[in-house]
């Protein structure tokens, strides 16, 4: 779960390409407020960013969404710093990005941060394995050790037993799964992906999509995600920033862009998104009023049900493991001494990364509201019909 | 009035004739110090070529090429070694393999370099692209002019005439390999915390290392064709073969002696793709 403090601190960030006495001119143009274009125009310098100023927290999935020239591959480099800001600041974990020294910079690469990219930017002269093991052996680790992790990753993205093969050997998934070995391989708390799928034909890329998801169970990172598809956007993000000119027009949950989209440039971009194969259960899902353990007393039970008004309610163990659900019909009848016995298992939990169109005909068949769990089969929140339908029209 | 006026006219040439006065009062030591480098060098590399009994020399041109390519190919290799032989210019295909061979090594040494520099540096980009367009299209024979004044006549100045002419596509294709290399690997390089010596080690010369063959062939053939004129600073091999056939007007010994200069080069371009060839079975992009 994302920790509520901001771990990456972006502060008015302000990015323009260009050198010298040009840049200095572009600067004042910009602070006396002028547009991109004008500044292009009076200075051929080119605006990148533009006063973005946002926090990501850590272990979210930041997802920044745009078209092509929106600004978005200028900013996420910025993070380390393929990109030196002009003005502003990003700070990682209380440290200045855009002020570190070359030593300290190596560190941050080395250590904090990995970068995915669009074409993937393997090395084809190296083998899976030796392109995996790049990062770690930049920084000096021991050739037994650097085996045995990049080993790891490349079984952790599904690409075991093709380490002895180049990349051109590769299918573009393939390439991109020993891209994001490469950079998990590194162990750092910030993942960059520049529009990671964006190569790839859509079967493979709702297939890496869904493994992104599934990997955010096993690996605990914070993720910058570039792309220039809304689907894509907010099927992954935890948040989403969309940009325009190099401007954040709007940065919220994903639920928020429907509910109130800042202007009409949302709105259109938004239109032809599908919410129910964009929004995932957890990003609907409402809190459990109540959960019973299998040695609650039927008394007890029977009683907070009543209290709620509640004609349902879900059993799981001390660990929180979904079990099945109780009915207060039952409750009220038996003579039974604990909700054990009452226990009914035939509604199966939904996960809740998964979107919610499948949620549709399974609320459909059930009669009671649907118990959303994680990967380890906790107990998260419960959908119902009601919630379901106003998340979707 | 149609002529060109007098006092309009000047030569740059005595600027030419004052640096190479000036190198050789001053620099002579250099130069005795080079020309004794280079001569070792020479004599070690051509007692070795000539230690390789003939038939082995044919055997490896073969195999290498069966290697590279197929039998067709090995054959067609091995027969024009063989022919080389039979022409009754063995002697005077060491000795100009020889020559060719240091070149080709001084050029690696000097033009890797300044190819990376090149890359590296705008300034440097900018000052040697000119001098490199001048060296490849200023006739050969002017470099044996200077190569005959610093180090008088015979291999050396040969050695040194056709590196200069030799050398400009390594130095080129050494630029173009490492500036071509894709922007996306270059910056996956440096986000994983490359230090600049890593990323001349382990990305920019191994993704360069196709194009850099490229250059090392076109310099290698580049030194076939100067290697022939500079027998007429004195150096030997077929080149002067060929000019003892111009002097007599013997026609029929100077086809021979191209024939066996096109055989020599044909095995050393073929042999050399095919090494490039097979480097590259690993760099190439599959796009």
């Amino acid at each position: 779960m994302p920790n509520e403090q901001p771990y990456i601190r972006v502060d008015n960030l302000q990015l323009i390409f260009g050198k010298g006495k040009r840049l200095q001119q572009a600067q004042h143009l910009y602070n006396d407020g002028a547009t991109n274009a004008e500044i292009r125009e009076q200075t051929r310098c080119t605006v990148g960013v533009r006063y973005a100023d946002f926090h990501i927290k850590k272990g979210e999935t930041f997802v920044i969404v745009g078209l092509s020239g929106s600004g978005k591959s200028s900013l996420i480099r910025c993070f380390n710093r393929l990109n030196k800001a002009t003005g502003g600041s990003i700070t990682i974990d209380g440290m200045d990005v855009t002020k570190l020294d070359k030593k300290e910079l190596l560190e941050l690469r080395r250590n904090k941060i990995s970068m995915v990219f669009q074409s993937f930017g393997l090395l084809s002269h190296r083998t899976v394995l030796a392109n995996v093991e790049y990062g770690l052996e930049v920084k000096g680790i021991p050739n037994k050790d650097r085996d045995e992790m990049a080993k790891q990753a490349i079984e952790l993205v599904g690409l075991k037993g093709w380490e002895t093969y180049y990349p051109h050997q590769l299918s573009g998934g393939m390439k991109q799964r020993v891209g994001l070995a490469r950079a998990i391989a590194n162990d750092p708390d910030i993942l960059l992906m520049d529009e990671p799928y964006s190569a790839l034909d859509p079967l493979i890329r709702r297939e890496m999509q869904k493994e992104l998801l599934n990997l955010e169970d096993y690996i605990d990172k914070t993720i910058v995600f570039i792309t220039h598809d809304m689907n894509e956007a907010f099927r992954l993000g935890d948040r989403i920033a969309l940009m325009k000119d190099g401007e954040i027009v709007q940065l919220g949950k994903p639920a928020s862009f429907f509910e109130n989209p800042a202007n009409d440039y949302v709105r259109d971009f938004i239109a032809d998104v599908d919410k129910t194969q964009v929004l995932r259960a957890k990003q609907i899902m409402k809190e459990i009023p109540v959960s019973f353990t299998p040695d609650t007393p039927r008394t007890d039970a029977r009683d907070k049900l009543a209290e709620l008004e509640l004609d349902v309610a879900f059993v799981t163990d001390e660990e929180n493991h979904y079990l099945g659900y109780v009915t207060f019909e039952d409750l009220d009848v038996s003579r039974k001494m604990t909700v054990e016995k009452l226990l009914k298992t035939d509604l199966e939990p939904y996960y809740r990364q998964n979107f919610i169109k499948d949620l549709i005909s399974l609320l459909d068949e059930a009669d009671y509201d649907v118990p959303i769990v994680d990967s380890k089969n906790r107990l998260r929140g419960s959908i119902c019909h009601e919630v379901l339908l106003s998340a979707i029209s | 009035m149609l002529e060109y006026p007098d006092f309009l006219k000047f030569s740059i040439a005595p600027i030419f004739d004052v640096i190479v006065d000036w190198i050789l009062t001053n620099l002579s030591a250099l130069f005795d110090f080079i020309t004794l480098v280079i001569a070792n060098l020479f004599n070690g590399v051509e007692a070795a070529l000539s230690f390789v009994p003939w038939w082995l020399f044919v055997m490896i041109v073969f195999l290498l090429g069966k290697k590279y390519y197929d039998y067709k190919m090995a054959s067609l290799l091995g027969v024009m070694m063989f022919a080389i032989g039979m022409f009754d210019l063995w002697d005077s295909m060491i000795y100009t393999i020889a020559i060719v061979l240091i070149s080709v090594i001084v050029s690696l040494v000097v033009g890797l370099p300044v190819g990376i520099l090149m890359a590296k540096n705008e300034r440097i980009e900018q000052i040697l692209k000119p001098v490199l367009d001048a060296m490849q299209t200023m006739p050969s024979f002017v470099y044996l002019i200077p190569a005959v004044m610093l180090f008088g006549l015979g291999r050396v100045p040969a050695v040194f005439a056709t590196t200069i002419y030799a050398i400009p596509p390594l130095i080129r294709l050494t630029y173009l390999g490492i500036t071509g290399v894709d922007k996306e690997v270059i910056e996956a390089g440096k986000a994983y915390g490359s230090t600049p010596a890593q990323m001349l080690f382990k990305i920019e010369l191994p993704q360069a290392l196709a194009t850099i063959m490229t250059g090392v062939n076109q310099t290698t053939m580049m030194a076939m064709a100067m290697v022939v004129i500079s027998s007429m600073i004195g150096a030997e091999g077929i080149g002067e073969e060929v000019l003892i056939a111009i002097r007599r007007l013997e026609v029929g010994r100077g086809f021979q002696a191209g024939f066996a200069i096109v055989f020599l080069a044909i095995i050393l371009d073929r042999l050399l793709q095919g090494a490039a060839n097979s480097l590259e079975g690993g760099t190439v992009h599959a796009e």
